[in-house]
């Protein structure tokens, strides 16, 4: 394979777009490593709402949450009433919730017409 | 990986043929598919030493069975009517994405190991042996193009590059040289029914979600039943539309137009994908595979009717392919078009006054369609020719107040290709998808700027997705972009 990323002293495979293999080899340590290939300097804590949801969900589903729940749940974990906006997680993640979001949380590519 | 580098080409003002420049995007090349997705989809899983003779038996074998596809490569007169008909062409100046150009790549072999002139005379015909240069030009260039047929419509002999580009990929996987995106896609629908990879408890938990949303909006009790045996309707959707933005504002608006037509219906977590990307990498084989799941659906649930939802390739795949591939739909009720696509459902509710819309719900929408090309170019609906034109158009018209047509050299048959159709929605193709969207990002703008449209509904899940992401790069925001059944969802009267 060949594509790996460096975390502290250990190296972890990732696939030709920077998308972690093993579940298991995720750490928060890899999440920072990992945000700054999605132009996301600091991984605040209204990144980890969104990071920790991510992985919670995948956990039970096997699959990252359609857009519309990541909107409502980070709302509702943020303690708003309301859906966050779609552009508040582009703007947390540039490159959507599809790719940086899933990237950072250590899921695998979402894959069809996404 | 970083996008940074990509520019949108600067749009002028008018869509024009770019200055010349070899190679502008040979090194736009796709992930290859690795061996866990080749052997999923029962090709090789690496290519054989003797490759060469296993491709050409292969293109001997698709010459033999699609007579088609010799035509195409005997009779080009090199006219140059294609030349600047495609999208990729036109963004991105390489001329190996003129269209002939992009059939000389196959037909320069064809020639060579297929006819007396080449044989004979060779390099004077433009005859060329298959090297390892030449696969990996197919592989680049075969994988530029979407396969969207615009150059086909201006073809005085009416070659179709498309069926060329997919007799071109199906040798490619039958000598162990596949594609990534589309191969790990058709695995996932193998093993779990769709292109996402969404298992039936979770395809579940966001139907639910939809239900409660819909509850809290409207106060209407609108369900979207999952896996109902008798229901008198299957309707199977592109699984973006369970997942992505744009697209689940569509799948709503489906729900709503059953409920209020009080038509029972399901969705289905076994037959939970319409797209069938068989058709983009030209496996007859695993197109049926996929085209089966419905099928049989369709039989254990023991509906009436199959319904689907809005996804381009897949209407073609459905309206052309269905019949023979998997049909005959005789267990169906003979009273419905077998299949029948959710527009033209809609729209005969819309006739009768079974459902009644109220337009002014869209009134902050000044509208426009994009017609997505394989609809446009490879399908018909409805009872009456240009029904996949007018159609749609309708259900636009009745949904809302203010709708403006493209201008006609970029609407309707000569529609432009969104940049990301084919098996080309793929994020390493960035460049290429952002370039090949130029013609479209211009008509759109002109749109915004003369008549301020801020919305272009379409009925593809490629298009949603690939304009979501692409516009954005022309400073057109990813909200301009929507479902027709979006705007149905908001002005039907529940």
């Amino acid at each position: 394979m060949g594509d790996f990323i460096e975390v502290g002293d250990k190296k972890i495979d990732v696939d030709e777009d920077g998308f972690i293999h093993k579940w298991d080899d995720w750490s928060e340590d890899a999440a920072n490593v990992l945000a700054k290939t999605e132009n996301v300097d600091e991984l605040t804590k209204e990144h980890w709402v969104v990071v920790n949801y991510l992985r919670e969900y995948y956990t039970q589903y096997k699959i990252a949450p359609m857009i519309r729940l990541v909107l409502k749940e980070t709302g509702k974990r943020l303690g708003q009433e309301k859906a966050v906006s779609n552009k508040y997680i582009y703007e947390l993640f540039p490159s959507g919730p599809a790719k940086g979001a899933c990237k950072i949380a250590g899921l695998p590519k979402p894959t069809g017409c996404v | 990986m970083s996008d940074e580098k990509i520019e949108a080409p600067i749009l002028t003002g008018s869509i024009t043929v770019p200055k010349i420049k070899e190679n502008a995007s040979v090194n736009q090349k796709c992930h290859h598919a690795t061996e866990k997705h080749m052997e999923k989809l029962g090709f090789p899983i690496v290519k054989p030493v003797d490759w060469k003779e296993k491709a050409l038996k292969k293109m001997k074998e698709l010459l033999k069975k699609y007579r088609s596809l010799k035509l195409y490569l005997d009779i080009c007169v090199r006219c140059g009517s294609c030349a600047d008909k495609c999208h990729y062409f036109l963004g991105t100046g390489d001329p190996k994405n003129m269209p002939v150009a992009r059939q000389e790549l196959l037909r320069k072999v064809y020639k060579k190991y297929f006819t007396v002139e080449g044989k004979v005379l060779g390099g004077l015909t433009n005859a060329e042996e298959l090297t390892d240069e030449v696969l990996e030009e197919w592989y680049t260039y075969f994988h530029q193009c979407s396969q969207c047929r615009r150059c086909s419509v201006f073809c005085p002999y009416g070659i179709d590059t498309a069926e060329i580009s997919m007799a071109a990929r199906e040798i490619m996987d039958s000598i162990g040289v596949g594609q990534k995106y589309c191969n790990e896609v058709l695995g996932k629908v193998y093993d779990i029914g769709n292109n996402l990879g969404m298992p039936g408890p979770a395809l579940r938990n966001t139907l639910d979600f939809f239900e409660e949303d819909i509850q809290e909006v409207t106060g209407v009790d609108v369900k979207l039943p999952l896996d109902v045996e008798g229901a008198e309707v299957l309707l199977v959707s592109p699984s973006a539309d369970f997942f992505s933005s744009p697209h689940v504002d569509s799948l709503v608006g489906y729900a709503k137009v059953f409920h209020k037509a009080g038509i029972s219906w399901t969705l289905s977590s076994y037959a939970s994908e319409f797209a069938n990307f068989g058709m983009f990498i030209g496996s007859y084989s695993v197109m049926k595979k996929v085209a089966t799941r419905i099928l049989d659906e369709a039989r254990r649930l023991k509906v009436k009717r199959i319904i689907v939802g809005e996804c381009g390739h897949a209407w073609r795949v459905a309206y052309s392919f269905w019949n023979t591939l998997i049909g005959p739909f005789d267990f169906l009720d003979p009273r419905y078009p077998a299949p029948q696509h959710i527009c033209e459902f809609t729209l005969d509710l819309v006739n009768r006054g079974a459902i009644k819309l109220d337009k002014s719900a869209n009134d902050e929408f000044t509208v426009t369609y994009h017609d997505s090309c394989n609809v446009a170019r490879a399908t018909r609906m409805g009872d009456k020719p240009g029904g996949q034109f007018e159609i749609p158009r309708a259900l636009i018209r009745a949904s809302c107040n203010k709708f403006f047509e493209m201008p006609d050299n970029v609407n309707r048959e000569r529609t432009f290709c969104c940049g990301g159709g084919g098996g080309l929605l793929t994020e390493e193709l960035m460049d290429l998808r952002v370039k090949g969207t130029q013609p479209k990002a211009q008509a759109l703008k002109d749109l915004m700027e003369s008549h301020q449209v801020n919305l272009m509904v379409m009925i593809c899940a490629i298009c949603k997705a690939h304009f979501t992401h692409i516009l954005p790069y022309y400073d057109i925001p990813m909200e301009a972009v929507g479902g027709i059944h979006q705007l149905i969802g908001r002005a039907i009267v529940l």
